[in-house]
């Protein structure tokens, strides 16, 4: 119900004003803000068959290359965040990951609200605000695998049906196709996402998008040449499969849907639906009740923080045992290094030592070398004294006997 | 306004991935504000000081309606009250297809008994009530899709045109108001000042404030880019503006405004030469309404939320049991 309407069932005085005051400019005032914030948007795409071109739909829809990471696009002060999940399924327990997933993204939403110390208003949000489920183009009817997940997901996420690949279908049997499939989700009570009739500036265009559900899309990211324009397109020999071309696919009615009516509504009611359903399911889980008498009103709060503070004290535990392993392998190492230190020393001393010894030996044989060759000299010189002498002898004998002759 | 489909040209490259041909993002913001006009708004003020110093005037004005009733109406029962009340006014108002809930309270009886000790108390516990309300509702296993917000958005407070300076009153209350509320000071009845005097008088209130650490609306610390910190800056020079109330028509210059007559000139409110009316009203209502709010909600109740869950549990509430503003400074490093 309309915030006002509550409001004017509360008799409150309705004032007519006499002049221009000037708060028209409020819805401005607060999309100036989100814009320069920046808001997310994140979709999930979900199919059970790889190969189902889950990334490159979601590629054309933002006219860009997804990887299948999270990826950040800016556009005018528009920051948004489209995150393009692949899901591998084989069957059987298929949608346990992804509700898993879906769960994950509202805990955190849910553990940051409950936080004492919190900061939601800059807070990156990651809940998933549309599921594109690819439903394989077999041209019969949904498998069951489908329906099985699908009713698991229709509580926790707004699903929007795609048919993939459309191109492999004709188109009287595509017609057929779609009834089977929406007579079928009917049936079996599968809450799909619908689009919003109660506001008079798109209730036209929601309800006759409506009819047109689940939309058989053809993605393609190559541009082909079509008359003197390129446009988006997949080429085969009989022909060309145009993207935009709502003749050929009703990939624009997604877009048009998607992105320019209703993606606004499609994060509100995940704020507002499924969110807090989850939230009341795990408050219930823990054990909280509204109505409790007694109820002390913080009581959820201080659970909460005792549960977070038992969860930091593990961790500081934890990072306790890391810190003395890491002192205590610093001190192994240092003991090591130590070790290798002295024996260093003991060979560095050893070597001195040794090299002392031999060059004390050298020294000593460099002395016996100079005192015999100071003996050698002594006796070179006495010998040389003696034969000198012998000389000087020997001539004045040779002089005597020449005396003598005469 | 329907988005025109026409290929734009693109900006250059911001993001990690170009985007190339038209997608249509930016009707998501024609989207939030149909929805926000549907949702409608809500705005709460509190208008604060002496009696007879214009404030139901002052409220009057600002919205072009009989918001208050003036208490210097003939007919009027009540004399100034002995202690401190608070009464509170909702109206819906609507201006092209823009739906207001405004709520204005008023406290008749503050700081006019002679002894005014503590005549805060009732208001500060008035405006932690509104905290509480919306905290309660905040943590309930289901709660309402839509939250009533009766939280205080911005207090305006009156200053009497002294031209001296700020008595103690006034300097005690905007300590403990600014830290759980928005403060926005206002000199009352400015036609008593000379234009010289009134600049005088706000520079010394200036310093004044400076010297005690209040910090009033906008706050200094919530600037969030440096274009926001040139526009705030701007108006912080201006603070307090002075104000001069007025519901009755006269004729000037062939047109028809809103003024006070006098014998010496007719006094016109919306004449940024004459008081700084129109500043004010741009502040609160036309550029900065939402930002209050968002202040409010942000920063004041997140604070409130984290005293009150980091209390151990007490039962119900009242003025003296423990709430933080209502205590001598005890909880100032909560804050």
């Amino acid at each position: 119900m309309p915030f006002f309407l509550a409001l004017q069932n509360d008799d409150l005085r309705n004032l007519s004003l006499s002049g221009h005051v000037g708060f028209d400019s409020l819805p401005d005032q607060l999309v100036n803000k989100s814009t320069s914030q920046g808001f997310c948007f994140n979709i999930l795409c979900v199919g059970n068959e790889t190969g189902i071109s889950k990334s490159v739909l979601v590629g054309t829809l933002f006219s860009t290359k997804f990887e299948s990471k999270p990826v950040t696009e800016g556009w005018h002060e528009i920051f948004f965040q489209v995150t393009s999940d692949r899901t591998r399924g084989y069957g059987r327990k298929f949608y346990k990951p992804i509700v898993e997933y879906i769960d994950a993204q509202f805990e955190a939403y849910l553990q940051e609200e409950l936080k004492i110390k919190r900061s939601l208003f800059n807070y990156h949000d990651t809940r998933i605000h549309a599921c594109l489920y690819f439903i394989a183009p077999t041209g019969h009817s949904l498998k069951s695998l489908d329906l099985v997940t699908m009713k698991k997901l229709d509580s926790k996420v707004n699903i929007i049906p795609i048919i993939a690949k459309a191109d492999t279908i004709a188109k009287n049997e595509l017609h057929k196709f779609k009834s089977k499939i929406m007579s079928e989700l009917v049936s079996n009570g599968v809450q799909i996402y619908q689009f919003p009739t109660d506001e008079e500036t798109v209730a036209e265009i929601n309800a006759t998008m409506s009819v047109h559900l689940p939309f058989a899309v053809v993605g393609s990211t190559e541009e082909v040449k079509i008359g003197n324009k390129m446009a988006k397109a997949r080429q085969y020999p009989w022909g060309v499969v145009q993207v935009e071309n709502e003749n050929h696919c009703d990939f624009v009615k997604l877009r048009e849907m998607l992105i320019r009516v209703n993606m606004e509504d499609l994060r509100e009611q995940t704020h507002t639906r499924h969110y807090e359903l989850y939230r009341r399911c795990k408050l219930e889980e823990m054990g909280f009740k509204d109505t409790d008498p007694d109820s002390k009103p913080f009581s959820l709060q201080e659970t909460y923080e005792a549960k977070r503070n038992e969860f930091l004290g593990e961790l500081q535990k934890k990072e306790d045992e890391m810190r003395q392993m890491f002192v205590m392998r610093v001190k192994e190492k240092e003991a090591e290094l130590k070790e290798a230190e002295k024996d260093l020393h003991e060979k560095f001393d050893h070597l001195k030592r040794t090299h002392q010894e031999e060059k004390k030996k050298v020294e000593d044989k460099k002395k016996e070398l100079e005192e015999e060759l100071n003996n050698f000299q002594k006796k070179k010189a006495a010998a040389q004294l003696l034969q000198s002498q012998a000389q000087q002898a020997g001539s004045q004998q040779t002089k005597k006997d020449k005396d003598k002759k005469k | 306004m329907e988005a025109a489909a026409v290929p734009q040209e693109l900006p250059p490259d911001r993001g990690a991935h170009e985007l190339f041909g038209y997608v249509g993002i930016e009707a998501v913001l024609e989207q939030m504000k149909v929805k926000t006009m549907k949702m409608g708004f809500e705005f709460n003020i509190m208008v604060v000081g002496q009696s007879g110093l214009g404030k139901s005037t002052m409220v009057n004005t600002l919205f072009k309606s009989k918001v208050s009733r003036k208490a210097s109406q003939p007919g009027q029962e009540e004399r100034i009250p002995k202690t401190v009340q608070l009464r509170s006014v909702t109206h819906v108002i609507e201006e092209k297809g823009v739906k207001m809930k405004l709520t204005v309270t008023d406290t008749p009886g503050f700081g006019d008994q002679i002894n005014n000790e503590n005549c805060w108390d009732p208001i500060i516990k008035y405006i932690n009530e509104q905290y509480e309300r919306y905290l309660r509702e905040e943590i309930l296993i289901t709660r309402k899709r839509k939250i009533p917000d009766s939280r205080v958005h911005s207090c305006v407070y009156f200053i009497p045109p002294t031209g001296h300076w700020l008595r103690p009153l006034d300097l005690e209350f905007m300590r403990r108001l600014s830290k759980i509320v928005n403060v926005v000071p206002v000199i009352a009845k400015a036609d008593t000042l000379t234009l010289e005097e009134r600049e005088e008088f706000k520079q010394r209130i200036q310093r004044d404030l400076k010297a005690h650490a209040i910090s009033v609306y906008p706050q200094e610390d919530f600037d969030e880019d440096p274009d926001d910190r040139l526009l705030n800056d701007r108006i912080r020079e201006k603070i307090p503006f002075a104000v001069v109330g007025a519901d009755q028509e006269h004729q000037v210059n062939g047109k028809r405004v809103l003024g006070r007559k006098t014998k010496w000139g007719i006094i016109e409110v919306e004449n940024p030469a004459h008081c700084e009316f129109p500043m004010l009203r741009d502040l609160l209502i036309r550029s900065h309404l939402q930002d209050l709010k968002d202040i409010t909600h942000n920063v004041h109740y997140e604070s409130y939320r984290v005293r009150r869950l980091n209390e151990s549990n007490r039962p119900a509430l009242s003025s003296n049991n423990g709430l933080p503003g209502s205590d001598e400074d005890g909880d100032e490093s909560n804050l």
